[in-house]
């Protein structure tokens, strides 16, 4: 192995470049120059996504630990374009004179958990995906609790970290049991010893358990609205979309690669999970009134459709997975967007607040509503051919019944998405929300937020790139 | 770029062009401009398309084009016309006309109420012009979502519920016809090959006869929901008095008739066998909707309230007439959905007018209209007779097609249903004349009734336009029914030979 081969892993070493010149650039800057912290971070972050999408190499290293390929290059890519919005968002936020001495540790350990990820989705066997998966998760409780003398903040970060470890000990659990019945931890090596006896169908079912816990699938969802709604809102919009989309794409990697022999169980799973984890999700999202909260529970739901395009398990499903958590991050991270900015200026979160909106900040209510429509997957925006390739994934197998319970939740989500929408345009409010301009780089976070959910759609080229990566159960 | 395309581009121009306008006269003047050239360029569609059928072209579709859009999944976005949708995209160009000058005094966030009405007819002429399944679709759902906000910020009454209830259950409704469409694609190619989203496509593919049978409901009942088929109709009386007048022009007008529509383009014309097999089950349906949407007129005191479920009654004709699947009764639907849509946009345009004069929809506060404003109340008799059907109008000329058509079956099934159904006339008689009774002639029952002004010019444009055409067709029936005749051939020559499917237990 030579410096050339190393040069695969370029995605996790320039993050860890990154991290670590955050770090030092911290140091070294004495109280007068902290303020260039955040720019300098965001610029050379945007330059490692822009390095991201250059041409490379396919390969494995680590005698098949690691490996990567375009799919994932792509996978990592989206990631990427998240966390970059993330990063404008949480801008204003972090320049808060409460934040002042701790705000590259944001940064750092925002990039540690993208690091884990990337590492989870480029593993070749269960060690370094689970290495990978911790990774992405104890810096975000530490994130949760960024906000520590606040005691809903604290709570949330302890809750993650309980929670983590519980899933992690199922995940583990499960996985002993894989590495004991096939005698290998390496997905190429448990593929073709995984036969689907009674044992290993246990430890699949633990492994299950441990993701759903990870995408917050119902019953595995109890931690979420707390942990969203105590957490810092730049914290809960990357909870909700990259950990999220992190997760998902591992997931449905080690199913279509690794569990292949026993699908029909999977997709069985996944049917009843996914039936219930879209109705569950919308019936709590329907009575909340504190925005995160509600966004929160909305993104179970927006979990349950997911599970439409992976039950496929052919290319289709795999290519409006990725389409979707593309679009997806668009329009949750604008919603969010529009969340903490007003979070930022006024402190407030809840759905009454937003009464009027639309009569003292007209582009903020248009694109919050451009987002909620999109997550309702209403045209012309994105998320309406993302919630439709989902659905066409799920028919092409045959789940007719299956995609009717999803429109129709689909409709019902419509409802709480568009009680936001009412209490913006309809609702009068004697004290609205002041007219306000919020900072650049928050302006430019929703304005590549807008450009996402109203071009991703009509520019088709998009999903047929992702489609000629995508890989089904039987190969491309 | 290809003619059909103007037909979205021009609304769209129309909603820039708003964008850079300051108040109420800047948007009004915009969408005025671009609607005219919208009813222009429908004229001139309707000249070429009978040009290019007088000139011996047979093809289904004219002035056709293709363009892929998704390759992976054969979604393209392909256009075209027959004669009926000719017919529907001159009847949308001519009720969203009438409809910019009725709100010509929109004061309440004038621009942005032009922008959604706007949006919501370029959804609607999407959906007539598509070919493809997908894209008509994403039209049909872009023509839905704007209503809510113009129900809910400028509607009137109990507008937020209302507004809900409207968009949650046509929504609902193409919650069922997502199924129904995504059925239709993946059986499109049952030899294998490519499928696809493209209607021409999949009726020549003809979907095996079990999956029909799966998937026609859906589609049906989807569709249906939207053309108010009993019982689930119910969104439309709320949501049609809800509405500021230029939106319930448009959404009884037109909307209403994208259901109808879709009944037989997409269910009927691709699903044939399930179609004739299940007719009896909407027929059924249907007939309720005519004569309970008729009896339920009767019983109203408000006035949009007794127009909206007046447009329950005439819709259901719509798809009772459908159902029937021979080429009378289908000719007479095509003319019933013209024939209706300008005849409720000029009432709920009408009944907007009178409303911003009295401030009162109730019938018994108002009396004697006719000696105060003349032209109004004129114009109401002339489209309360075409509701009636009096010959020479339009509502004439569709319904006795319809009843014609509809006794062509020699079944008691249907003999008895279309008995039933032509009930609905004399009620509609009964509801019509006592609402002209009351409110135009009589005393005048309120001294400040005394200094109404009578319409003023942008409401004698909307009003007249739409007199023009239901006298166009009631005294000149024969143009649009030979373009409407030439276009059924195909639908109609699937469904041969399969009707009279009823079960034995009702015959």
């Amino acid at each position: 192995m030579n410096l050339n081969d190393l040069m695969i892993m370029r995605h996790e070493l320039l993050l860890t470049l990154l991290a670590v010149v955050i770090l030092v650039i911290d140091l070294g800057a004495g109280s007068k120059y902290r303020s260039f912290i955040l720019p300098v971070a965001i610029g050379l972050f945007f330059i490692n996504l822009l390095i991201g999408f250059l041409p490379a190499r396919e390969g494995s290293l680590f005698g098949g630990m690691y490996h990567t390929s375009n799919l994932i290059i792509l996978m990592k890519n989206v990631l990427n374009i998240g966390f970059f919005i993330v990063m404008l968002q949480s801008f204003a936020w972090l320049k808060k004179e409460e934040n002042h001495l701790k705000m590259s540790e944001f940064y750092v350990l925002l990039l540690a958990t993208l690091i884990g990820m990337n590492f989870m989705i480029s593993s070749g066997d269960f060690l370094m995906f689970y290495l990978g998966l911790e990774l992405a998760t104890i810096p975000m409780a530490a994130l949760a609790a960024y906000v520590h003398h606040q005691t809903r903040s604290a709570e949330a970060g302890i809750k993650l970290i309980l929670i983590s470890a519980l899933s992690s000990g199922i995940l583990l659990f499960g996985l002993s049991m894989i590495y004991g019945t096939t005698g290998s931890i390496f997905f190429s090596e448990v593929k073709t010893s995984f036969t689907g006896e009674p044992l290993q169908v246990l430890a699949f079912i633990f492994f299950f358990a441990g993701m759903g816990f990870k995408i917050s699938l119902v019953p595995f969802h109890l931690w979420t609205a707390d942990v969203y709604e105590g957490a810092p809102v730049n914290v809960t919009s990357y909870l909700s979309v990259i950990s999220k989309g992190a997760a998902v794409f591992i997931f449905i990697l080690v199913l279509y690669t690794v569990f292949t022999s026993i699908d029909f169980l999977w997709k069985d799973l996944i049917y009843f999970i996914a039936v219930i984890t879209m109705t569950i999700g919308n019936l709590f999202a329907l009575r909340q009134k504190n925005l995160k909260r509600f966004l929160a529970f909305s993104s179970i739901a927006q979990a349950g459709f997911i599970l439409l395009g992976i039950i496929a398990g052919s290319k289709l499903g795999m290519a409006s997975v990725i389409y979707f958590i593309l679009v997806y991050i668009f329009s949750n991270l604008g919603a969010f967007g529009v969340v903490a900015a007003i979070y930022n200026q006024t402190g407030k979160e809840n759905m009454e607040d937003y009464n009027g909106l639309y009569h003292t900040n007209p582009r903020l209510s248009l694109l919050m509503m451009l987002s909620l429509f999109s997550l309702a997957g209403i045209p012309p925006v994105a998320g309406f051919f993302g919630k439709f390739f989902l659905f066409t994934s799920a028919a092409s197998g045959g789940y007719y019944w299956l995609v009717l319970i999803a429109v129709l939740n689909a409709t019902i989500s419509l409802y709480y998405y568009l009680l936001v929408v009412k209490a913006m345009f309809i609702n009068k409010n004697d004290h609205p929300i002041e007219p306000f301009r919020s900072d650049v780089t928050t302006r430019i976070g929703l304005l590549i937020c807008t450009a996402g959910i109203v071009a991703l759609g009509f520019y088709s080229a998009v999903y047929e790139w992702i489609n000629t990566l995508s890989i089904g159960i039987n190969g491309p | 770029m290809h003619f059909l395309n103007l037909f979205v581009i021009v609304p769209a121009l129309t909603i820039l062009a708003i964008l850079f306008t300051r108040d109420l006269r800047g948007a009004r003047w915009a969408s005025a401009v671009g609607m005219s050239i919208q009813l222009i360029l429908a004229g001139a569609l309707v000249f070429m398309y009978l040009g290019a059928r007088k000139a011996g072209v047979t093809d289904e579709m004219l002035f056709t084009s293709d363009t892929s859009w998704f390759p992976s999944l054969n979604i393209r976005y392909a256009i075209g016309v027959d004669g009926i949708s000719v017919a529907m995209i001159a009847l949308t160009a001519i009720v969203i006309f009438a409809g910019v000058f009725a709100s010509w005094e929109m004061e309440f966030l004038s621009r942005e109420f032009f922008i959604s009405l706007i949006l919501l007819s370029s959804g609607v002429f999407g959906f007539f012009i598509s070919l493809d399944l997908f894209t008509m679709f994403l039209f049909y759902e872009l023509a839905v979502i704007p209503m809510y906000l113009l129900i809910g910020i400028w509607g009137s009454g109990p507008k937020e519920y209302s507004a809900m209830k409207l968009t949650l259950m046509l929504m609902g409704g193409s919650a069922l016809l997502t199924v129904g469409i995504l059925g239709l694609y993946f059986y499109s190619a049952p030899e294998g090959g490519q499928r696809t989203f493209h209607i021409l496509e999949i009726a020549r593919a003809s979907i095996p006869v079990t999956a029909q049978r799966f998937f026609f409901p859906f589609t049906f009942i989807g569709f249906g929901i939207l053309g108010a088929l009993f019982p689930l109709h119910t969104w439309s009386p709320d949501g049609h008095s809800s509405a500021p007048t230029a939106v319930s022009m448009l959404h009884a007008g037109v909307l209403m008739k994208l259901g109808g529509y879709g009944c037989f383009r997409v269910a009927m014309f691709l699903m044939p066998e399930a179609a004739s097999e299940l007719a009896w089950i909407f027929i059924i349906l249907t007939t309720i909707s005519v004569v309970y949407g008729a009896f339920g007129a009767i019983w109203q005191k408000d006035l949009k309230y007794i127009n909206a479920y007046s447009s329950v009654s005439h819709c259901g004709l719509v798809l009772f007439a459908l159902l029937m699947m021979n080429q009378t009764a289908m000719n007479g639907a095509i003319i019933q959905m013209i024939s209706h849509g300008l005849m409720t946009a000029l009432f709920f345009a009408l009944i907007g007018m009178i409303y911003s004069r009295t401030h009162t929809r109730i019938i018994d506060e108002m009396g004697g209209l006719m000696k105060v404003i003349p032209f109004l109340s004129v114009v109401y008799v002339i489209a309360g007779l075409a509701s009636l059907g009096l010959p020479g109008l339009s509502g004439f000329v569709a319904e006795a097609t319809i009843f014609v058509g509809a006794f062509q079956h020699a079944d008691t099934f249907h003999r008895v249903v279309t008995i039933v159904a032509t009930t609905s006339i004399v009620i509609t008689a009964v509801y019509i004349l006592r609402v002209i009774g009351i409110l135009l002639l009589g005393p005048i029952k309120n001294d400040h009734y005394e200094h109404l002004g009578d319409a003023r010019w942008y409401e004698r444009i909307s009003t007249i336009i739409l007199v023009i055409g239901i006298a166009g067709i009631g005294l000149a029936p024969l143009w649009l029914s030979d373009m409407i005749n030439f276009s059924l051939g195909p639908i109609v020559s699937k469904l041969a030979g399969l009707v009279n499917d009823v079960p034995l237990v009702l015959n």
